[in-house]
């Protein structure tokens, strides 16, 4: 599989993800050559095999539904610059 | 006193012929003096360390301490630590101070180990040289011109040129082992679910798990132990009682079946890497365990799976860094997709972009099927090659990795070959098992390391399989040159 600059351009966008024009052409040469190894899977006939998304198949454990936390807003949000009466500043999205 | 072990430390320290303090302080010195060269240490803790330690001390006084009570280590910069910035070896997180403490941390402040600070790894432990980090390469102290593996290289780096008795790490498809291996020490990355991942910033979260690097197995095994153990607040943590790991070192091996997967020994290995992991299985025989040659059929398959798996889960994963609530915010963005993407875009480094870039991919419309899908079926056939080898042998040993460390700069320009370094450690992670590394001895002076591979929560066997090991060998007690004052 060839990954061209247009991919990478698009798949960048999906990840909001901002990346030099400069350096797309060799994000396409690295990632074409990344999936080149990944294609050596197709060797194996997987018919019928289950996925495996967890090592141990264990299912997510559920908790009962109560509140374990306190509000700790001022301390989660001395992380982000732009905090005004407890909210998150971001540039305006409705005019 | 670097070279002794955590059991003669703990000895001086509750005959009180040393206090913590000291013993801290003394640890803290050789980090000033060796590390400036090394670069394995990000954030220093001395204010905070030098209290806990004066806390121990109390706590030795009064003659409640433990086996880890008033112990020097340092922490790996991907677990969380209340009130110290905790990066992840990124830009990203260069502002960051963490609100709380991960499990692993909190576990092992309890047992009374006094932090020490940071240790440099690659960005979001993505990479196999420790290159990748935003705080500049760590240098492997066996050579200050090659690299000490990655992604936990400032932990192997640090704890080889004894700037801390024991350090943490984590491993998603090596990051222990090989970095280990590289640096000629010990390390271990438990089964999947043992060590609570709460407060490990997360890379792959069906991958990731946290271990104990230190100068031999015991001594890992104390840490390793202290670590453990079932955390609610992680929900892939395993429910079960954490097993003694401490105990059973010393036990005979005898009766032991050591199994040599042959896809792991093909012409490929490096005659030089062949003969040192003879050397030790031959010696691990000497002790009574028998030899049995097994077949790991799909385990080819694990790098391509596992580049596909990793990806997808490191793409979800670092969505939640969005320039908003924490970390790295670019300048005056013109809407929210420009904050997005610029904040992203500045803070991650090339290696977090490709691997984000490539789950993006195998995720995206169409393609599902064909990648994420197929490697989780690659996954369950490479786990269930496992399971049929444990049914034959009790331990697998191979090679930890394919060479000795690298020239630094060799393979930061091809990506698929700095992966390839990780050949013979990313099936473990794939199948969710136990896997640790011994040094062996040397290649070119560079140490080798012996991979050595447990069953489903065997660590207590496999602990004592490397600790025998180290009871014939003295590989482990080495230390690089340079680093002996």
């Amino acid at each position: 599989m060839s990954i061209q600059s247009e991919d990478v351009l698009k798949i960048a966008h999906l990840a909001r993800l901002g990346i030099d024009e400069d350096q797309v052409a060799s994000y396409a040469s690295d990632l074409s050559k990344i999936m080149g190894m990944v294609e050596q899977m197709n060797q194996t006939d997987t018919t019928g095999i289950e996925p495996m998304a967890h090592p141990l198949d264990q299912m997510q454990r559920l908790r009962s539904d109560r509140v374990t936390e306190g509000n700790e807003r001022e301390l989660l949000q001395q992380n982000s610059a732009h905090v005004e009466d407890g909210l998150f500043l971001v540039p305006r999205v409705i005019d | 006193m670097y070279n002794k072990s955590l059991k003669q430390l703990s000895t001086s320290l509750q005959n009180k012929d040393i206090s913590s303090v000291e013993l801290s302080q003394y640890f803290l010195d050789r980090i000033k003096r060796y590390d400036g060269e090394l670069n394995s240490v990000i954030t220093l803790n001395e204010e905070a360390a030098l209290q806990a330690a004066a806390q121990a001390d109390k706590i030795i006084h009064a003659g409640n301490a433990g086996p880890l009570t008033g112990i020097p280590l340092l922490h790996k910069d991907i677990f969380c630590t209340e009130g110290l910035r905790t990066s992840c070896g990124s830009k990203m997180l260069d502002n960051f101070i963490a609100p709380y403490s991960a499990t692993a941390v909190n576990k092992l402040t309890q047992a009374g180990t006094v932090m020490l600070g940071k240790t440099n790894m690659d960005e979001f432990a993505m990479g196999s040289s420790n290159e990748t980090s935003f705080y500049g390469a760590v240098k492997n102290p066996w050579d200050l011109q090659t690299v000490p593996g990655g992604s936990s290289g400032g932990s192997a780096a640090a704890v080889a040129a004894r700037l801390a008795p024991l350090a943490s790490g984590t491993d998603t498809g090596g990051s222990i082992r090989q970095p280990a291996a590289f640096c000629g020490i010990t390390g271990i990355k438990p089964t999947y679910g043992s060590v609570s991942r709460y407060g490990m910033i997360a890379f792959a979260s069906s991958l990731d798990q946290a271990g104990a690097m230190a100068k031999s197995a015991e001594d890992a095994a104390y840490m390793l132990q202290a670590m453990s153990g079932f955390d609610e607040k992680d929900s892939t943590s395993v429910d079960r009682p954490v097993a003694d790991l401490v105990s059973g070192l010393g036990d005979s091996i005898k009766g032991l079946t050591v199994g040599l997967p042959k896809e792991f020994f093909g012409a490929e290995l490096d005659a030089d890497m062949r003969d040192k992991v003879e050397a030790a299985v031959d010696t691990i025989k000497s002790a009574g365990a028998s030899i049995k040659e097994i077949s790991l059929p799909n385990i080819n398959l694990s790098v391509p799976a596992y580049y596909v798996v990793a990806p997808a889960e490191c793409s979800a994963n670092l969505s939640r860094f969005d320039g908003v609530r924490f970390g790295h915010r670019c300048d005056s963005p013109k809407d929210l997709e420009d904050l997005y993407k610029r904040s992203r875009g500045e803070g991650f480094g090339d290696e977090v972009k490709r691997r984000i870039m490539m789950g993006a991919y195998v995720l995206s419309a169409g393609y599902y099927d064909a990648y994420y899908k197929k490697a989780q079926q690659v996954r369950r056939l490479i786990k269930q090659d496992f399971v049929n080898a444990f049914k034959e042998v009790d331990i697998i040993a191979s090679a930890t990795a394919p060479s000795v460390a690298f020239t630094a700069g060799d393979k930061t320009d091809d990506p698929v070959s700095m992966y390839l370094s990780d050949i013979f450690t990313i099936g473990v992670n794939l199948a969710g098992l136990p896997g640790m590394s011994v040094p062996c001895g040397y290649i070119n002076k560079m140490p080798v390391g012996l991979q050595l591979i447990g069953n489903y929560y065997d660590e207590s066997r496999l602990l004592n399989v490397a600790h025998q090991y180290q009871q014939l060998t003295d590989w482990h007690t080495h230390v690089p040159t340079g680093f002996e004052e």
